[in-house]
């Protein structure tokens, strides 16, 4: 891996974005335009101060899963990737190049998300608010990285969308928003156990409604980080500068 | 000096399909070299072969004197496929600077290679803007980047008009007479006269290996067209 080349990556990719304005601002103000209607639904319940804070983890990951896994498809489709491959560019400068700068994106979308639910939308956190945002971006940095991995079996854009029922709602159904995990079948209760998003549901969980669980809220973000770099280790194994 | 590219034996599959078989092919260091073939005949695959982005079943491929697809030889080689392999969602000069750190060519080479391939105008337009033949002069600008000793370039000169088709192979001449060598293919036939050598590839087997007027000699015809047809029909005889 060289530096150079990977910053090189990330500044490229961060010059397409902004070559197409509408995706940021899909991309920057969609999760709070969500997060709004849900507070707007349970105006008069409990409910958004529970679910509000998992909200906040989930659609930082689904939207940067689906933007990741499409535009690493197109590369490996228009022969970029190709072309890369036959140069001095390392698969990790490839990966981490872009998962940097959808980590940058992933940050200001989680900024602005946070933002919008505490003052806005009167999200209560007990919590530092500022691990409230960290839980986002590290999650939306597993989303970016979950999205590269998959792109690699996929070849079509119609593959890459199956892969979010597949591959992201079972573990949204796992992650404990719709019944705490502990109260689930002790099979599901055991694979909710292995899958990030869980995790990141618990740690978003444990920093809105505990004042005093920053260590616990660390730990499961630290679970949450190692499955982020495992799929940019497995993602650069799928990575071939020869093909069939 | 020994040849810049040297294959031995290549044998390639792609599914059921034999696309390469047996093909030993020598391409000389410092010429314009045409592979010539129909569609289908396995010109992109052997190139892909050379550039080491293809997986191969059997044989050798020798490279400026190293295997295929050593990473030594990644600086050294400029490669150009069938699709044109640019960002269209970068400008010509983005798509570019961008290749040229990738490769750590020196920021100057980006407007040196626009001038080569004539897009000064479109210097600061998006690539997804220009016509097809643009943006495949855009790709074939990013494999002039740096300094390459070998050229392999997948059709270059497809949707191009005669004049910019002209320029293109005078350019490519005068990068031989550099010392770099051109492997380039074609399935138009016309272009063949413009090659110092002819690799003349049919279902994945080479066909002839000569100069183009060794070639009308050989089939006694005095187009390229017609020596084509009548090596086909030697060899299925």
């Amino acid at each position: 891996m060289n530096p150079r080349l990977t910053l090189a990556t990330s500044a490229r990719v961060l010059t397409q974005v902004r070559h197409d304005p509408r995706t940021v601002v899909l991309l920057l103000a969609v999760p709070s335009l969500l997060i709004g209607l849900m507070a707007w639904i349970f105006t008069d319940t409990p409910l958004f101060d529970t679910i509000g804070p998992a909200l906040l983890g989930l659609f930082p990951f689904i939207i940067m899963f689906l933007i990741t896994s499409i535009t690493t498809l197109r590369e490996r489709r228009s022969g970029t990737l190709e072309r890369l491959m036959t140069m001095p560019l390392g698969k990790f400068d490839f990966i981490v190049g872009y998962t940097l700068a959808f980590g940058l994106l992933a940050i200001l979308q989680s900024l602005i998300a946070v933002g919008f639910a505490v003052w806005v939308c009167g999200l209560t956190v007990s919590g530092n608010a500022w691990l409230l945002i960290l839980v986002a971006v590290v999650n939306a940095i597993l989303g970016t990285t979950l999205g590269l991995f998959a792109s690699a079996f996929a070849t079509s854009e119609f593959q890459v969308i199956q892969f979010m029922p597949a591959l992201v709602f079972p573990q949204i159904l796992l992650g404990g928003i719709f019944v705490p995990r502990d109260k689930m079948p002790d099979v599901l209760h055991s694979i909710s156990d292995w899958l990030p998003l869980s995790h990141s549901i618990e740690a978003l969980q444990k920093v809105s409604q505990a004042s005093d669980a920053s260590g616990d809220v660390l730990r499961e973000v630290g679970v949450v980080a190692l499955w982020a770099v495992a799929f940019v280790v497995l993602g650069s194994i799928t990575l071939r500068r020869k093909t069939e | 000096m020994d040849a810049a590219i040297h294959s031995e034996g290549l044998r390639v599959h792609r599914g059921k399909l034999d696309v390469l078989r047996d093909l030993s092919i020598s391409v000389p260091r410092g010429q314009v070299v045409g592979l010539l073939g129909p569609s289908g005949s396995g010109k992109s695959t052997l190139m892909r072969s050379i550039v080491g982005a293809q997986r191969i079943a059997a044989g050798t491929v020798t490279v400026l004197g190293l295997p295929a697809g050593a990473p030594a030889l990644r600086q050294r080689i400029g490669y150009v496929t069938q699709a044109p392999s640019v960002y269209d969602d970068l400008t010509v000069a983005q798509n570019l600077r961008y290749f040229a750190r990738v490769i750590s060519a020196p920021a100057s080479d980006v407007e040196r290679v626009i001038a080569e391939v004539d897009l000064v105008p479109q210097t600061n337009q998006l690539v997804g803007s220009l016509s097809g033949g643009q943006i495949n002069r855009v790709s074939l600008a990013a494999a002039l980047l740096g300094s390459p000793e070998l050229l392999v370039l997948d059709e270059p000169t497809v949707g191009l008009d005669p004049v910019l088709r002209r320029d293109l192979w005078q350019l490519f001449a005068t990068l031989a007479r550099r010392g770099v060598s051109l492997l380039v293919s074609s399935h138009v036939m016309d272009e063949a006269r413009r090659c110092d050598r002819i690799l003349l590839l049919h279902n994945g087997t080479l066909l002839a290996d000569e100069t183009p007027e060794g070639l009308l000699v050989t089939t006694g015809t005095t187009d390229a067209d017609d020596a084509f047809l009548t090596l086909i029909a030697r060899a299925a005889a």
